[in-house]
């Protein structure tokens, strides 16, 4: 990757730029005074069981998936907010698995995010190599009523990632650093919004202004996790053309989480479906979205709410909710709320499996398109 | 009584012009501070407490011009001087050694006021620090100072202050240093749990995934928020500490140098003031520590509300008076 | 669908203006609003947030926050004005015949208490029960209504997911047998998959108990599944209102064509999404003529200076706006 004084960035261009194999998160849960007087074997939340894939540069893909189903998890394992317990995160070919080992994000965090309940565990001062990564890999988040300091004015929230970098320069560069990440994040002219706070900004100019804290470190890789699902309908298409224009501009990569497919149709280029951990199905976002392969994908691609009464249609709802990722059910882990499972899918872990070039799918009933 | 107009914040209805963002830093510093000023002002009852704070602080800082005799010069003192009425000469009386009960009152105010906020600064520094190094950094360090903090909490503050000061002297800085030390655990309690949900909030996830340590979350993102708070408990822990002091002294503890207003009360309740009936010896210190304590309430609360306005209520209410014209046909225009 | 087409509608809402009168100035919230609700209608009020359309309902039940006024219009239920009753009367009507499911309700619970009891404690306060044990046959009645076990009804919140505190706060909105049921929001915060299970329960109530839905939210695809008429509103005021292909497919006023838009749509997925420019207006600085004038790709000189009045377009299909105008013949009564 970079040395520490971050001077070799990475080229921009074609090849893949985040590679992720066999990633796994657990959470164990505590075990209780009686538990651990009699041993009994320490239970986990299998938060993220193992999930691999691909991101090319340039590339804007979406994880799709309810809530629980890990999404969060595996953004924040990627940003080493969370250390992986196994498989490996490679960022541009360097392996960046373990370099969050000592930054933690506090428990409570996560639990209030994937809404579970972990362990707890010490946090400390970040490595050096750490804050290297951290310069290139950048993450907006879900709340933007939440996530920006109420106390804090637009340019001390956006400029802060230049000031823990070291990058602030002389207050005229800092000021014209923070002017162009405005701009770029869409809020022109910028003068208008430096000075002030959260609380007199609109959802949109929120989320905007948390895009131009990320975007003014340069990155190269933006996790974007549900960026748009706590705004306005009518302002949600600036964000997501925000970020499309942000990959095209400036050739960044966006990984997207999101539980709504409709919204991850319209600017992504592949589409993950995740489930209880696992990626289900995965392949480029035309592919999965007329040829849904795994019966979770068609369920969600189902109930997507269609602005046009005179196509409502048969929902495919299924009934209950994610199962609890404690006690995975046997065989294939969507097999009890599956409407085509067999006795197989009872007993067999269906294999991960490439059922037309680039779209492949974990379940044992997927077929190509006739 | 009838609840004051306090009007809400409505849900959001549209974005504040342009003219708000285009202020300078120190223009939306006066303004924020403006808008603080503006909500305590509202508050009627807090005006008040200011104002009594205000007229105390003001007693003590001029002492030597308002009091009509000093109390360190002693002069001929007659039979009838001990526990004179109130009279002319001596607005609120005399005491046991023939002293201007006024004059000792409103040198009184010193002491007290100087042991209350020095008291309270020490108290400030200390829960603040604990409250926010427990809160923030949890783990061992935070259950061990929590621990340290409700062993603190348990114990009764009056019995241990009454050992240690009989062991170190009452000395006024013994006093200051004994209360301060003993005062800080509700300040450390409310801010580490202050500080425990802020650490949560994802602004704090956010500063973290930009990469910024732990100090610097701290200073940027916990203490500004925290501030107020301990600004506010800050206010409240003063009145505590002056009736601590009061306590002290009237149980005989305090600094035999100087008069506080509680040396007053244990003066005149020994020497014979309520078997004479001198009831202004009583009256006029007692009088003086409950309009401390009451100003230094009411301005702490009116502070908590100034700065956390979402006290406030926002409960729907369904009240008759919320129809303001009785609903005709074609009553309203477009 | 009632079994007398002249019957009046159940709930007939006439230039209902509501306002917020703070030292920051009058919030015009809500002005001037009418529109009709049929028995067993389901009716989706649409608009950005902010645009009045949780005050309206809010002000249908007299719950407005302290500095909400209602200043004009009527609110006929049946008949009876509801702005004419007095507060106790009132009280007769909310949850009776009117209930609401407050936007966020679902984490309104009291976590301390089973979600059985609460229940239990509603129906005993609206004098349905004596006392819990005799609530207890509706409370598991009511619960099953919305698909949850009656077993479940022994749990505490948080042993609860999401969509079902949402669902046990539908039940606790059917408690009084209502008439009328306002949804505000129901499933904003919730997965796609459980928004589909509320609407999907939502729709089989509306159809099972005869009830008349009015549904609030900003998704206008949500409406599009499940409403029968749709009532844009913007800016405080109605936009447009028809029946929901109408909307969907014959939109007249701009703000809703744009709305339209703006929206993620699979049935068309070439299509780029189109936001709308600029912020919905300051309700206490209004622009003085159309609120939409200044965000409207379309706008005229008439539209700066001239209030357009709702007037019905086609059958059934009312407009707000200068450019239709055609069909006002029709409407000057």
């Amino acid at each position: 990757m970079t040395g520490p004084d971050g001077s070799a960035l990475p080229t921009r261009g074609p090849g893949v730029l985040l590679t992720v194999e066999g990633l796994c998160k657990r959470f164990p849960l505590p075990r209780g005074f009686i538990g651990t007087l009699t041993n009994r074997p320490t239970e986990a939340v299998h938060a993220i069981d193992g999930i691999s894939f691909e991101l090319q540069r340039g590339e804007i893909m979406a994880l799709v998936g309810e809530s629980g189903c890990g999404k969060t998890t595996t953004a924040l394992t990627l940003m080493g907010l969370l250390e992986a317990d196994e498989g490996t995160i490679r960022f541009n070919g360097e392996d960046v698995t373990h370099l969050g080992r000592s930054v933690e994000a506090p428990r409570a965090t996560i639990a209030a995010l994937e809404r579970q309940s972990f362990r707890r565990e010490p946090s400390f001062q970040p490595t050096l190599t750490m804050k290297d990564l951290r310069r290139q890999v950048q993450m907006v988040f879900q709340d933007p009523y939440e996530s920006l300091n109420p106390r804090a004015t637009v340019f001390e929230t956006v400029a802060e990632p230049l000031e823990v970098h070291g990058l602030a320069g002389t207050r005229d560069q800092l000021l014209e650093r923070v002017r162009r990440a405005l701009e770029d994040a869409g809020l022109h002219p910028a003068e208008d919004y430096l000075w002030r706070r959260p609380h007199e900004l609109s959802g949109g100019q929120r989320q905007r202004v948390v895009i131009a804290g990320a975007l003014v470190l340069e990155p190269i890789l933006l996790i974007a996790d549900e960026p748009v699902s706590m705004l306005d309908v009518s302002i949600r298409a600036e964000i997501l053309n925000l970020l499309d224009d942000l990959r095209t501009r400036r050739g960044i990569s966006v990984l997207c989480i999101t539980h709504d497919l409709g919204t991850a149709a319209y600017f992504t280029d592949r589409i993950a479906v995740m489930y209880l951990g696992r990626i289900v199905e995965s392949g480029p976002t035309q592919a999965v979205l007329a040829h849904p392969l795994h019966p979770y994908t068609r369920a969600l691609l189902s109930v997507i709410p269609v602005p046009n009464p005179r196509l409502r249609r048969k929902r495919m709802i299924l009934t209950g909710e994610t199962p609890n990722p404690v006690h995975l059910p046997r065989g294939c882990r969507f097999h009890p709320r599956c409407p085509i499972a067999t006795a197989r899918c009872a007993e067999a872990d269906p294999a991960w499996r490439e059922v037309t070039p680039a779209h492949s799918a974990a379940c044992h009933e997927a077929v190509a398109p006739g | 009584m009838p609840r004051a107009f306090r009007p809400r914040r409505l849900p959001e209805v549209g974005v504040p012009g342009r003219g708000a963002g285009m202020m300078k830093p120190t223009a939306r510093w006066r303004e924020r501070l403006a808008s603080v000023v503006r909500l305590f002002g509202r508050n009627r009852m807090g005006l008040v407490g200011l104002a009594m704070l205000g007229l105390a602080i003001g007693v003590a800082v001029l002492a030597p011009w308002i009091a009509p005799y000093d109390p360190e010069t002693t002069g001929r003192v007659t039979i009838d001087d001990i526990y004179a009425r109130p009279s002319a000469a001596h607005l609120l009386g005399t005491d046991d050694g023939g002293k201007d009960v006024l004059s000792a009152l409103v040198y009184g105010a010193r002491v007290s006021l100087v042991v209350g906020f020095a008291a309270s600064l020490i108290s400030m520094l200390i829960g603040g620090s604990v409250g926010l190094i427990a809160g923030f950094y949890g783990g061992r360090v935070g259950n061990l100072m929590m621990r340290l903090t409700d062993i603190f909490l348990v114990i009764p503050d009056l019995p241990l202050m009454i050992v240690i000061v009989a062991m170190v002297g009452p000395s006024l800085w013994n006093i200051i240093i004994v209360i301060g030390i003993l005062g800080w655990t509700g300040t450390a309690r409310i801010v580490r749990s202050q500080a425990l949900s802020l650490k949560e909030r994802q602004f704090v996830l956010r500063a973290r995934a930009i990469g910024a340590g732990n100090f610097h979350i701290l200073r940027r993102h916990i203490f500004p928020l925290v501030l107020p708070l301990i600004v506010t408990n800050t206010v409240l822990v003063i009145s505590l500490s002056i009736l601590e002091e009061s306590t002290l002294s009237f149980l005989g503890l305090g600094d035999p140098t100087t008069l506080s207003w509680g040396g007053m009360l244990n003066f005149a309740f020994t020497r014979g003031a309520i078997s004479t009936g001198a009831w202004w010896a009583l009256v006029a210190p007692g009088l003086g520590i409950v309009w401390v304590v009451l100003g230094c309430t009411l301005l702490g609360n009116a502070l908590e509300e100034a700065f956390n306005p979402r006290l406030q209520s926002h409960h729907l209410q369904g009240e008759e008076r919320m129809i303001a014209r009785p609903a005709q046909p074609g009553a309203s225009d477009a | 669908m009632s079994e007398r087409p002249t019957a009046p509608p159940l709930l007939d809402v006439r230039d209902l203006t509501t306002r917020f009168i703070t030292p920051e100035g009058v919030f015009h919230a809500v002005e001037g609003l009418s529109f009709q609700l049929e028995r067993g209608e389901s009716l989706g009020l649409v608009g950005e947030s902010g645009c009045g359309k949780s005050t309206a309902m809010l002000s249908l039940l007299r719950l407005l926050p302290a500095a909400g006024r209602i200043v004009g219009g009527q609110a006929l239920l049946d008949g009876t004005d509801l702005f004419g009753l007095d507060e106790s009367d009132m009280r007769a009507v909310r949850w009776h015949r009117i209930s609401m499911i407050f936007q966020g309700a679902m984490n309104a619970f009291n976590p301390v208490r089973t979600v059985g009891a609460q229940i239990a404690e509603a129906l005993v306060f609206h004098g349905l029960a004596q006392d819990r044990g005799e609530a207890q046959p509706r409370v598991d009645e009511l619960l099953e209504m919305v698909g949850i076990t009656g077993a479940r009804g022994s749990q505490y919140p948080h042993q609860y997911s999401g969509g079902m505190r949402q669902r046990a706060m539908i039940a606790m909105a059917l408690a009084c047998s209502p008439q009328v049921v306002i949804a505000d929001e129901p499933t904003t915060a919730l997965d796609v998959m459980i928004q589909a299970q509320i609407l999907e329960l939502l729709e089989r109530l509306q159809r099972e108990l005869g009830l008349a839905v009015i549904l609030v939210t900003h998704d206008l695809s949500v409406v599009a599944e499940v409403c029968h008429r749709v009532l844009v509103m913007y800016g405080g005021v109605l936009a447009e209102s028809c029946e929901v292909d109408g909307i969907f497919n014959q939109p007249l006023h701009p703000y809703t064509r744009r709305l339209l838009a703006a929206f993620p749509d699979l049935s068309r997925p070439e299509g780029k999404l189109v936001s709308i420019p600029g912020y919905p207006p300051r309700l206490n600085a209004l622009p003085p003529g159309c609120r939409f004038a200044p965000r409207c790709e379309e706008v005229h000189e008439r539209c700066l200076q001239e209030r357009p009045k709702p007037r019905q377009v086609l059958p059934g299909h009312w407009v707000a706006c200068h450019l239709h105008e055609a069909g006002a013949a029709n409407d000057r009564t």
